[in-house]
């Protein structure tokens, strides 16, 4: 097997603390910064589009391609705020590469808001991880001192503030709009489209609106140029990225690859599924993407490789469950998550996540009939694309998924009047070998 | 795309851009910009609902409105419109403005979109707590109707409700049902955008979700009722109306709220000849769907326990008032009358237009005087000119309409959300859609005006006339561009202010209207209940005026110039005039009241035609009891000077209006007044034609510099707050409890010199008397105050003497001792 592993973002993490402006220059950092100072806004936009840069918040829009909507002839200011809100169960890649470099993604603020014209940018941190506020902000002011922020950066007349903001602890804030309301100090809920941000965001200015990892790349494709990022990923998923690997794997975490690769190629990175298990099924990016199998080792991870597969490829969290796992349980975990952090603005999911929450406790129990798969079915039918906002599609998928890949099982717990599985024996502390 | 072009002038629309689309396979054309669900419902389809009102911004939070929906690709293919990854995604139709060659398939042409709304109605209904049978929406509601015409009938949520606690207070007046709330924002989105007032909030998340005020701080607006009626369910109730009846049980009549001068139309629905609740009417034109708490909370005062029944006499022997038979009491009202000699006639603000074309008519003819005056309120002679000349007779003027297109309004002596809460919603529509700026000469900046984003020019009492003086030449108000000056009946009592509006409107070219608090003074005006003014705007002293009216009387004009009301009381407490029909004057209104009593008690004969006992039947040697609106038809006058007729709600009263007493009285003095019945006195009114004859001119009295406050005192500003005090009101504590706090306004500098702290009681005193009332801070000039006319028991023209511009003092009210006080 070749290493296919392609650090970039994280490259530095393994420096001496990386997390330091002195450390973060000394490995190049801040040198794309002055090259992008000496470009035209205009060329960074054309450069990050011609890279072929998809957002890495999820739905994987082109971050060129966005950036262009910011209207030119709108005299309120520009804004860029970057979406630091990290929650979707399974999605662990922005806070480590904040704690891990933080002054990655500070350049990448700085190129990006010269770039879109923006005085003043935003970072949205998910308020429980204050740790990592308190290292951004470490960072923000060591970049204050060093002139990369502030007034006249790199000497060149171009002036950024730079907020590090505490989010207010919500699911929901991470979804863009809601993120602009709890940012403006209102209650965290899905504003009403259009207007879009690019044209109404943050206080009714042009606003574009980027996920941690997508800003951070943006450095290196100033560094690199397109090309470069190009030579790596597929033709329509540019790029490297990092694949986030937990639960029951070998060696959890980080791992930074083209765009493209497989779960099998990760997995034997990782070391595999923990020892003596096997696959079961898995998240290819988070808990609101659609299930995959085992059947799905070789899909390549990138947006339409796992989009043919019937799935999504999100945030890129890949969540391995073995065979000791109750799949009807997994799925209640995550739907009780949903509900819990429903916003409640809209029918289909307020209500919709309430009742499926007790019709799959009853079904864990073994209470209820076949007749009840096909109403929670029937049930998230009414419920995907009938909502406000992506949050309730995303509360349906693991139902919907995991009754296409494991109707047995759910038919088993009726079956037996309970759960037949052993719940101690999917936790990571369980014994080595021990099984269902 | 045809548009005819349009010649006709400002009123006509201006030539709109259609868009055309199809909607259940029906070609339809509608303006650009309209949403799917209006478009749907022009050509009578009807898309399920909840979040959406006309009157509101969108939201799309209920998703009942899905509808399948297909556009034009660029090839001019039509494309369904789709979710996630193959399937097709319905949209919201109360967000989705029409494209031109979009396609709508709602729930009687798409299967998908029909499968949508049952399952989103199937979903809103899972928490609800479907106690119908109990709710005071039962028979009235969205949810119910909806349910049973767009979901299926049986509910497959065989699992646990989410409860609460039921139900809370918002306010004393509002209750919530948290329960039952679909949480369609429609009440929060009225509080926050029609009103102003965004003190209800949704707070929480998910099904725990709910409507909800900050901590002890209960939802205060004057409008607050309305969202009672726009909650498609029965989540807001109010105290006065819950579980008092079902919707099936009332029997429903449109009528006109008789509280201040809008004109707004309101719903009455009665049950077994008693009134149990109002409700907005929707009139486009005037209140669109919207009233104020006072026209919809204050009615009881009609059925009341000192509400008359009879006609009574005072007995010769014992003095005291005595039950009579009708015959009698016109027999004796007529004796006593004719007795008296000179008699003047005071009406009040609660006459239809009808039964103040009675007191003028009855005056003129049947006691041969021109003493008639319907301003129950500090007035002035320069009032009266002005009426004349720019206002009593002058039909439809300015409309609410006209508001939304004008370039500026300006408010001199008015506050409209006190003062005319219809009025004042119209103009903070105006002035939310961006087109019209407002402006106002006023002591400081109301919460009122703030909500209409009105640029105060700061004007003490008295000091207004040159302020007036300044609007001409403002080039950021530019009134010559389209302007419309709005004045209240409060500028009468400055000297000078009304010769200074009449000429700012011929110098600006600025549209003009009156705006008076009550709902029947433009009417009075109208019908001639003024000294100087006969029906139809006639100067009474123009002889062809006077011939007009004869000829349609058929009795010859009094020519002697009216005394206005102080005049009135003054002549009668003076012996010159030796008697008084007075209807329905509270004589606390009254620019003194002390000096009314005085008069009024001294008078020689008193006639009161009065729906309750009062300060004047207290004095009356006879006493007619009349109808309130309810119990019989009539109209009023808006201020816009626009008819708004009504009919009589309870059908079942026998109790008599104005005119028929007055009839009666006048038969008996042998002055007949030629009808007897509402509609009579309608259709004679109506022989009127307009006035074309020359009108009085414009007053010209000169400003006089108000007196500055003596040391020590300070200069008194007032109105009357919407919610307050007055016999209209009666009748309903939770209405009053969700009132304001009656408070005095000082300044910053004048808080801090009294040592107070908002909130504490301050002593309001004059030579007269005192008042306690708490205090709070305004943007003020430090030697004036500000406090309600009339709130909370306290009457400052009653208990102070005092009214606009007096000099009041102000004083701490030391806080209640500490129990235990340390030795010195
Ligand atoms: C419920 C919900 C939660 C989301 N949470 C996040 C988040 O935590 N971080 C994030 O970057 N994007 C999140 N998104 C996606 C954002 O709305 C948005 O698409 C993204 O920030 C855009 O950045 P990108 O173009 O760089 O991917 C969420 C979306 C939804 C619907
Ligand atoms: S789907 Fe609706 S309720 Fe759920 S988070 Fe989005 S807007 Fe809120
Ligand atoms: S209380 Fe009524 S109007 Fe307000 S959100 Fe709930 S259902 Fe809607
Ligand atoms: S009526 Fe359209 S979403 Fe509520």
């Amino acid at each position: 097997m070749t290493n296919v592993l392609t650090p970039v973002l994280s490259d530095n993490w393994d420096a001496d603390r990386p997390w330091t402006r002195e450390s973060y220059e000394r490995s190049g950092g801040y040198q794309a910064l002055d090259t992008a100072l000496r470009m035209q806004p205009d060329e960074i936009v054309a450069l990050v589009k011609e890279s072929g840069l998809r957002g890495r918040g999820g739905a994987g829009f082109a971050t060129g391609m966005k950036w262009g909507f910011i209207p030119k002839d709108n005299p309120n200011p520009k804004y860029l705020v970057v979406n630091a809100d990290e929650s979707e169960p399974g999605t662990c890649k922005d806070i480590p590469l904040m704690m891990a470099s933080p002054h990655t993604l500070v350049e990448g603020v700085v190129i990006s808001s010269y770039a879109i014209g923006a005085h003043t940018a935003f970072i949205y941190v998910r308020g429980e991880v204050l740790h990592v506020i308190r290292r951004l902000r470490a960072a923000v002011q060591e970049a204050y001192a060093a002139g990369h922020l502030g007034k006249n950066i790199h000497g060149t007349g171009y002036d950024l503030d730079v907020i590090v903001h505490a989010g207010a602890g919500a699911y929901i804030c991470g979804e863009e709009t809601a993120l602009l309301d709890s940012l403006e100090g209102r209650r965290g809920q899905p504003r009403l489209r259009p207007p879009f941000p690019a044209v109404a965001g943050l206080y009714a200015s042009p606003t574009v609106i980027n996920n941690v990892e997508s800003i951070a790349t943006v450095p290196s494709i100033v560094r690199n140029g397109a090309e470069w990022f190009g030579s790596m990923g597929t033709e329509k998923s540019k790029g490297m990225t990092l694949y986030s690997l937990s639960g029951h794997v070998t060696r959890p975490g980080q791992y930074e690859a083209p765009l493209g690769i497989t779960l099998r190629e990760l997995l034997d990175l990782a070391g595999g599924v923990r020892n003596g298990h096997k696959l079961k099924f898995w998240t290819p990016g988070g808990s609101s993407t659609p299930l995959l199998t085992d059947e799905h080792l070789d899909v390549p991870l990138d947006y339409e490789g796992v989009g043919a597969a019937g799935s999504m490829l999100g945030t890129k969290a890949l969540q391995i469950f073995d065979e000791t796992t109750c799949v009807v349980r997994a799925v209640l975990r995550w739907t009780e998550f949903y509900k819990h952090e429903s916003c409640g603005k809209c029918t289909p999911c307020r209500e919709g996540t309430w009742w499926l929450v007790q019709v799959l406790a009853r079904l864990e129990k073994g209470q209820g009939s076949e007749e009840d798969l096909d109403q929670l079915l029937d049930q998230c039918d009414n419920i995907l694309g009938r909502s406000f906002c992506a949050l309730a599609d995303g509360a349906v998928s693991p139902i919907d998924s995991s009754l296409k890949f494991f109707r047995d099982e759910y038919v088993e717990h009726l079956r037996q009047g309970g759960c037949p599985f052993d719940p101690m024996a999917s936790t990571l502390f369980s014994p080595v070998g021990a099984t269902a | 795309m045809t548009v005819t072009p349009s010649k006709a002038g400002s009123n006509a629309p201006a030539p709109q851009d259609l868009v055309t689309l199809t909607i259940d396979g029906i070609e339809t054309s509608v303006p650009k910009g309209t949403l799917v669900i209006r478009a749907a419902e022009q050509i009578g389809v009807q898309i399920p609902r909840f979040c959406d009102h006309p009157l509101l911004a969108p939201v799309g939070a209920c998703r009942q409105c899905l509808v399948e929906v297909a556009m034009p690709g660029p090839d001019g293919e039509l494309r369904t419109m789709m979710g996630p990854p193959g399937r097709v995604k319905p949209q919201a139709s109360c967000t989705l403005p029409v494209a031109e060659g979009m396609q709508v398939k709602t729930q009687l042409t798409s299967p998908i979109a029909d499968k949508a709304q049952q399952g989103v109605m199937e979903q809103l209904l899972i928490n609800h707590p479907l106690d119908c049978p109990v709710c005071d929406k039962g028979g009235e509601c969205p949810l119910q109707n909806q349910a049973m015409t767009n979901g299926r009938g049986e509910s497959r949520f065989q699992e646990v409700k989410r409860t609460f606690p039921k139900p809370i207070n918002i306010s004393a007046q509002v209750l919530l049902d948290r329960e039952r709330c679909v949480l369609c924002a429609r009440c929060t989105r009225f509080s926050e955008q029609v009103a102003g007032d965004p003190f209800i909030a949704l707070v929480e998340r998910g099904a725990l979700q709910q409507v909800g005020i900050y901590e002890k701080e209960p939802y205060r607006s004057n409008f607050s009722g309305n969202v009672i009626q726009i909650c498609p369910v029965g989540a807001l109730t109010s105290a006065d109306y819950r579980f008092r009846a079902r919707p099936f049980d009332l029997v429903s009549t449109p009528s006109v709220a008789e509280h201040d001068s809008g004109g707004a139309a309101i719903r009455v629905d009665h049950r077994r000849g008693k009134v149990v609740r109002r409700l907005a009417w929707n009139d486009p034109e005037v209140n669109e769907e919207w009233i104020t708490d006072k026209d919809r909370f204050a009615f009881h005062y009609a059925n009341r326990p000192d509400r008359l029944t009879h006609p009574q006499v005072r007995d010769g022997e014992t003095g005291e008032l005595r039950p009579a038979s009708w015959p009698e009491a016109f027999a004796v009202a007529a004796r006593g009358l004719r007795a008296a000699g000179r008699v003047g006639v005071l009406t009040g603000g609660r006459l239809t237009r009808e039964d103040a074309y009675g007191y003028a008519k009855f005056a003129r003819v049947a006691l041969g005087t021109n003493d008639i005056d319907f301003r129950s309120r500090p007035a002035s002679a320069e009032e009266e000119q002005f009426l004349a000349s720019r206002v009593a007779g002058r039909g439809l003027g300015v409309t609410y309409t006209d508001l939304e297109r004008a370039n500026a309004v300006v408010l001199l002596g008015l506050e409209p959300e006190e003062e005319a809460g219809t009025l004042f919603l119209r103009l903070r529509k105006a002035y939310r859609a961006g087109g019209t700026r407002i402006f106002a000469v006023a002591p400081f900046t109301s919460n009122g005006l703030r909500k209409l984003g009105a640029t105060v020019v700061k004007a003490a009492p008295g000091e207004e006339v040159p302020a007036i003086e300044q609007l001409a030449h403002d080039g950021e108000l530019a009134l010559d561009g389209g302007g419309v000056i709005l004045v209240g009946e409060r500028l009468a009592t400055v000297p000078g202010a009304l010769s200074a509006v009449a000429v700012l409107a011929s110098q600006t070219g600025a549209r003009l209207a009156w705006v008076p608090r009550r709902a029947g003074d433009r009417g009075a005006l109208d019908a001639g209940c003024l000294g100087s003014v006969l029906p139809g705007g006639r100067p009474l002293a123009d002889a062809g005026a006077r011939v007009d009216v004869g000829a349609v009387w058929g009795s010859t004009v009094p020519t002697v110039p009216g005394r206005d009301t102080d005049g009135i009381l003054a002549a009668a407490a003076a012996g010159e005039l030796g008697g008084l029909v007075v209807a329905g004057v509270d004589l606390d209104d009254l620019a003194d009241p002390t000096a009314a009593r005085a008069a009024v008690a001294s008078a020689g004969f008193v006639v009161s035609l009065e729906l309750r006992a009062s300060a004047v039947t207290e004095h009356a040697d006879v006493v007619f009891p009349v109808a309130p609106v309810a119990e019989k038809p009539g109209s009023f006058v808006s201020w816009e000077g626009r008819v708004r007729p009504f009919e009589k709600v309870l059908e079942g009263s026998n109790a008599v209006p104005d005119v028929r007493v007055l009839a009666g009285i006048a038969d008996e003095l042998g002055t007949p007044l030629g009808f007897q019945t509402i509609e009579a006195a309608a259709a004679e009114l109506d022989e009127f034609a307009s006035w074309d004859g020359e009108r009085a001119a414009d007053p010209t009295v000169a400003a006089s510099p108000a007196a500055p406050a003596p040391a020590g005192s300070h200069r008194l500003a007032t109105w009357k707050t919407m919610i307050g005090d007055g016999p209209m009101q009666d009748g309903d504590p939770a209405y009053h409890a969700s009132g304001p706090t009656p408070t005095v306004l000082v300044s910053a500098a004048t808080l801090e010199s009294l040592g107070a702290a908002v909130g504490d009681q301050v002593e309001l005193s004059t030579d007269t008397g005192t008042a306690v009332l708490a205090v709070g801070v305004a943007d003020l000039a430090d030697d004036v105050v500000w406090a309600p006319t009339s709130s909370g028991g306290v009457n400052l023209g009653r208990d102070l003497g005092a009214g606009a511009g007096s000099a009041v003092r102000l004083s701490l009210v030391p806080a209640a001792a500490p129990a235990v006080q340390e030795a010195m």
